[in-house]
């Protein structure tokens, strides 16, 4: 047991006191309007004094709260690979779009990565694949070619997205840490879940499906991808012989359901790291469990704008962590 | 003044050593554990100084054990005084065995009672009013080293000295 992660934890711990519980999700959902749930946040401390009362300012101040408290616990930032995976296959998306159809938005890149819009857009316009970390070189040369070649944009996105579900695996089968492993298993698990549901429901071919999902342990891709072409009871009767038999209760109820149950099993999954002391762990989760919090708090704002009834909100609130 | 003609009296300065050493060394370790969850704490809420301050102390004990028992080995020996006894080899040996409890246990107990305190640190940050029962959990790790004293103690001044 290393106690290098000693003063990090502890100050983790201080920090988790200011996370939204499910008692504070309720009392913001209980707000008459959209304002009121501005102020509310306000009233928090989300946002800063010279954040502007819009949520978006908000939200995008809180996201980059997560990484400066993290960058400031002077941990090895290798460890949240498996968090930024999906960000940076992002920006390799968002890339090869805009220098395949010619565009130059720079406002659709997350650039809080470690490779930004601007690097990403010269490396995919250069073709220079070489210089993206390995797991990241065949699958953006072959998405440049394809969208290049069929301007299929949802082929580039299957290939993409594959890759980032692959890397993200492979992060999780690498690290030494448990949490990373079960997050990574998990994430994955769940894609591949999502997948054969939405796939079933646009009557996607197997073909399709195989090339979508990707492998890991708690499920079989095969096995879950003929369950899909099967129809939606197929895939439910499937999950109920797996770890995510919760899954196909919720798949049961109502697609938003479905959504939320995807979330909160992520959330199940980092739970036990409250008890733990020494271990990156806590940190990790902190980070899943905020950026959970700004999901949420995103969802409930945008469901207050659009006059959405308070069960309808509420279906679509994630479980919190604290 | 030649080491082998004086062997006794160097084992039962080794033992005081040891008491001191390692007990010191356990608590240096414990202290250093509970301090940096301390400072994690209070990095991001200073108003619990007090409360971790306190948690970070605790490990410290073992230290103060081990001077105790090194201040009696060398008092017994008659080193403080400036009169040093003539001790066989044999009795210094005896005293050096009467060190090992308090320099071993304190060593170990030391070293998991700070680690303890870190996570019991844990639990007053997130409930500072669970302050008392998160301080019994580091307090429980203090048993052992206080047994290790007694008997520390009790064998430092049962060995016959000349």
């Amino acid at each position: 047991m290393s106690e290098q992660y000693t003063y990090a934890v502890a100050r983790i711990r201080a920090l988790e006191v200011a996370l939204f519980s499910n008692a504070t999700i309720d009392q913001l959902i209980a707000c008459s309007d959209y304002d009121q749930c501005l102020q509310f946040l306000s009233e928090k401390g989300w946002g800063d004094s010279d954040t502007p009362m819009q949520a978006e300012a908000i939200l995008t101040r809180e996201e980059e709260k997560i990484w400066e408290v993290v960058k400031d616990l002077h941990v090895d930032m290798e460890k949240f690979d498996v968090l930024s995976y999906p960000k940076l296959f992002h920006n390799l998306k968002a890339a090869i779009k805009n220098v395949c159809v010619g565009e130059r938005d720079r406002h659709i890149f997350y650039e809080d990565v470690s490779i930004p819009g601007g690097a990403m857009l010269e490396i995919v316009k250069e073709k220079e694949f070489g210089k993206l970390p390995a797991g990241m070189q065949h699958a953006a040369e072959e998405a440049y070619e394809a969208m290049l070649h069929t301007r299929d944009g949802q082929l580039c996105d299957v290939i993409i997205d594959r890759a980032a579900l692959d890397a993200v695996y492979a992060a999780g089968k690498e690290a030494k840490d448990e949490i990373i492993r079960d997050y990574a298993e998990s994430t994955v698990a769940v894609a591949d879940i999502k997948i054969a549901v939405r796939s079933q429901k646009t009557a996607k071919s197997l073909e399709f499906m195989t090339r979508a999902m990707a492998e890991c342990d708690s499920v079989s891709v095969a096995q879950l991808s003929k369950a899909a072409l099967n129809g939606m009871d197929a895939i439910r009767d499937y999950l109920m012989g797996t770890a995510y038999a919760e899954g196909a209760e919720a798949l049961s109820q109502s697609p938003s359901a479905f959504e939320r149950w995807c979330d909160n099993r992520i959330i199940q999954t980092i739970s036990p790291q409250k008890y733990k002391a020494f271990t990156i762990g806590p940190v990790i989760a902190y980070v899943i469990a905020r950026q959970n919090e700004i999901k949420t708090v995103r969802i409930i704002l945008s469901g207050k704008l659009n006059d959405l009834p308070e069960d309808s909100i509420r279906e679509r609130v994630r479980e919190m962590y604290v | 003044m030649s080491i082998w003609s004086n062997l006794g009296l160097v084992y039962a300065l080794l033992g005081a050593a040891v008491a001191v050493f390692l007990a010191g060394a356990g608590s240096a370790i414990g202290v250093g554990i509970a301090g940096q969850a301390a400072a994690g704490v209070v990095t991001e809420d200073p108003s619990k100084f007090a409360k971790v301050l306190i948690m970070q102390l605790l490990p410290g004990t073992q230290g103060i054990y081990g001077l105790l028992v090194g201040f009696i080995t060398l008092s017994n020996i008659g080193l403080l005084g400036g009169s040093p006894k003539a001790l066989d080899p044999q009795t210094g040996l005896l005293v050096l065995a009467a060190c090992l409890p308090i320099g071993i246990v304190g060593l170990i107990s030391g070293k998991y009672q700070g680690m303890t305190s870190a996570a019991a640190i844990g639990i007053v940050a997130k409930k500072p009013d669970q302050f008392g029962k998160a301080m019994l959990f580091p307090a429980m790790v203090e048993t052992y080293a206080i047994l290790a004293l007694l008997i520390s103690i009790l064998a430092v001044n049962a060995v016959p000295l000349p």
